[in-house]
């Protein structure tokens, strides 16, 4: 059988967290995992639509600065004095909004996806600085705060409550990927878009509705974010695309589309998180972690293409 | 709760949904986020959680029923971390440095960590790990006074004692601020040293940031309240001018005061940028030597104004007291010589005695004066 590189990367895993629990004191702690996990709980949560998206092809580099969008609209409104409960639908209304613009302008107006999010990618980011400025809103009520934290875990268990709907959401991501038609339409058009076209797949519909998800998850990521931080300010979340899209390209996930597992992205993003973890611990310098996640990527990339070679060329070499 | 059940209900519906027939008809999906958010709006319209009901009663409990002992012996192999605002700050890097120093004087290691960028949520992940490596004290410049608030309360929890240095947290999430030196001081000291240099008498103006900087605003406040008492009588406040901290239009704003003020005889610029630009534009002009600047600079940006002569004297505080005070008041704290309540004193090694102020205040004292003799001292 071929060596899957999102196996190799849940091997990977399994053997830093092994590491760790053997050679770095405090690592165990059930409070350095609950907040370990609950660090990425956001990146976490977007890389699944990523994922969804990379495979059928696309990518959406927007979502962090939906993040930011989401986060400061709801410091805003906030501020002004809204129930909270009436900001979340409002601003998960705003994610889908910021999904849907994406997704016309990708496939009604047929941009690629790429140049579109550089743009919303600035847009929202824009529109987050409209609305808040260089304020920061911290006053939220620690009715709603508390389930964010790291300090709230799911009685028993060092999982805190973002995270626990991340599990349950990459089950979900995980079903419709693997097991459902709407999933294997996504290989297809990632694999061939026209070739999906004319075999009947609703291309566009599909693609519209994966960045509509996107938005909506990144929104909902925003208040997660900014609830847990206890901090809405416009530039929350900056930089988040970039190791969201690293996370699901580190767990496999081809970047030219038709090929990725949820699990591959799963293992990708909790690699990254307890590598962070691990490495700061241990007293190595930010430069150097930055340096170790850029080098694991090249090498995500790269090995699974050197392994393909390397067989394709055994294969030519025994049929002579 | 809402977090809980807001998000899965739209997202699994539609992917539900979409998951039996392989796709679905568009105007489904946007009818369905529609209803199910449309919903939620007007369920939630109906009273809720706003602004109001919270209150934010979060008051310090630093001193949290322990007792001071102010002969307490401080403790030897304490271990401290400094967190800057990043890692690179060539100023906070002076004074991290020097606090670790200081740290060695009484037996203890420190140490400096921190993130590579400077956003509010990028120290969060420093502080858990101090936690874990249950270092004796975290001393902190923050980076956003509420992001880093709930960490740090954790920590205060372990024992870890937490003193915030250079920008200050929530009052509620430290035991201590270590201040540069207090506002009033700052804006007194000024007009103080500028008459001093100008023997009292003669048209002084002001030349500041931006119009609405707090700070900037209040020192300003402080040094009219000054230039009030008698012994100023001979001087007057002619103008104050705002260069935007940008050194461009803070050296047109100097060109501007003196054009239009011949008998300018004085300038304060209390911020870095001003004073320098200002230098630089006196230095070249037939200005120098005739009219007096002081203020606010640092060592690296006067020293050639000091050198030839444009500039007597300014001020600054010094970062490596304030790197050495924070060492030992965090050393103090972590030995139960104070707790962080108004009132307490410790020593703090060659600085001597301080006192803790109102809302767990340590003020470094008066400002630094920079001058021909002691600049080469100074490289920041």
């Amino acid at each position: 059988m071929k060596p899957r590189w999102d196996t190799a990367v849940g091997v990977l895993l399994v053997a830093v967290f092994v590491t760790g629990l053997g050679t770095t004191d405090g690592f165990a702690s059930r409070d350095n995992l609950a907040f370990a996990f609950n660090d990425i709980a956001e990146v976490a949560l977007m890389a699944l639509p990523m994922t969804l998206l990379v495979v059928a092809g696309q990518v959406d580099l927007s979502v962090a600065s939906m993040l930011g969008l989401s986060s400061a609209l709801t410091g805003e409104l906030w501020d002004k004095g809204w129930a909270f409960e009436t900001i979340v639908p409002v601003v998960l209304l705003v994610g889908v909004a910021g999904g849907l613009l994406n997704g016309w302008l990708v496939t009604r107006v047929g941009l690629p996806s790429l140049a579109v999010t550089i743009g919303t990618l600035a847009l929202y980011r824009g529109l987050a600085s409209v609305v808040l400025g260089s304020n920061a809103i911290t006053d939220f009520p620690e009715t709603y705060a508390k389930w964010a934290v790291d300090t709230t875990t799911v009685p028993g268990t060092f999982l805190t409550y973002p995270v626990a709907l991340f599990i349950v959401l990459a089950v979900v991501a995980a079903v419709v990927l693997h097991s459902t038609g709407l999933g294997r339409s996504l290989f297809a058009i990632g694999a061939q878009e026209d070739a999906a076209y004319f075999a009947g797949i609703r291309v566009k519909r599909i693609k519209l509705l994966l960045f509509v998800v996107a938005g909506l998850v990144s929104a909902f990521a925003g208040v997660v974010f900014t609830l847990r931080y206890g901090s809405a300010r416009a530039d929350n979340g900056q930089g988040f695309e970039m190791l969201v899209i690293a996370a699901v390209l580190l767990g496999g996930v081809d970047f030219d589309g038709g090929k990725g597992t949820v699990f591959g992205a799963v293992a990708g993003v909790l690699l990254i998180g307890v590598l962070k973890n691990l490495l700061t611990l241990n007293d190595v310098a930010n430069e150097v972690q930055v340096i170790v996640t850029g080098l694991l990527l090249v090498a995500s990339v790269l090995t699974p293409r050197l392994i393909t070679a390397v067989t394709d060329r055994r294969r030519l070499a025994a049929d002579g | 709760m809402i977090q809980r059940s807001a998000l899965p209900s739209p997202a699994t519906t539609l992917k539900r949904g979409a998951a039996r027939r392989g796709h679905i008809p568009r105007h489904r999906a946007a009818a369905t986020a529609a209803v199910v958010c449309a919903l939620a709006v007007t369920l939630a319209g109906c009273g809720g959680t706003t602004k109001k009901d919270t209150d934010n009663s979060g008051k310090a409990d630093s001193g949290s029923g322990a007792k001071a002992n102010p002969d307490a012996p401080l403790k030897k192999g304490l271990k401290f971390a400094f967190l800057p605002k990043q890692i690179n700050n060539p100023y906070l890097k002076i004074l991290d440095t020097s606090g670790i120093g200081a740290a060695r004087e009484f037996g203890g290691k420190g140490k400096e960590v921190g993130p590579s960028d400077a956003s509010a949520s990028s120290q969060v992940s420093y502080i858990n790990t101090l936690i874990q490596q249950r270092q004796d004290a975290i001393l902190i410049a923050a980076n956003d006074p509420n992001a880093v608030c709930g960490p740090l309360k954790q920590a205060m929890k372990k024992n870890i004692k937490v003193v915030a240095y250079d920008s200050d947290t929530a009052p509620a999430c430290r035991q201590l601020f270590i201040n540069q030196a207090s506002s009033e001081e700052i804006g007194r000291s000024q007009v103080q040293h500028l008459a001093k240099q100008l023997d009292y008498k003669g048209e002084i103006a002001i030349l500041s940031a931006t119009q609405n900087a707090t700070n900037q605003n209040t020192w300003i406040g402080f040094m009219k309240d000054e230039l009030k008492k008698p012994a100023y009588k001979n001087m007057k406040l002619v103008k104050t001018v705002y260069g935007d901290d940008d050194d461009q239009k803070s050296f047109q704003e100097t060109q501007g005061l003196l054009k239009a003020y011949p008998k300018l005889k004085g300038i304060i610029s209390p911020t870095t940028v001003g004073i320098a630009a200002a230098a630089r534009y006196i230095s070249d002009s037939s200005y120098k030597g005739k009219v007096v600047l002081n203020g606010l600079g640092t060592p690296n940006q006067m020293r050639k104004y000091i050198k030839d002569g444009t500039v007597e004297q300014f001020a600054l505080w010094d970062p490596k007291k304030l790197g050495y005070l924070g060492s030992y008041a965090a050393a103090a704290l972590a030995s139960g010589q104070i707790t962080g309540a108004e009132g307490e004193k410790f020593k703090a090694g060659k600085l001597g005695e301080y006192t803790v102020g109102k809302n767990g205040e340590i003020i470094l004292g008066p400002p630094t004066v920079f001058d021909k003799s002691n600049i080469d001292k100074f490289h920041f």
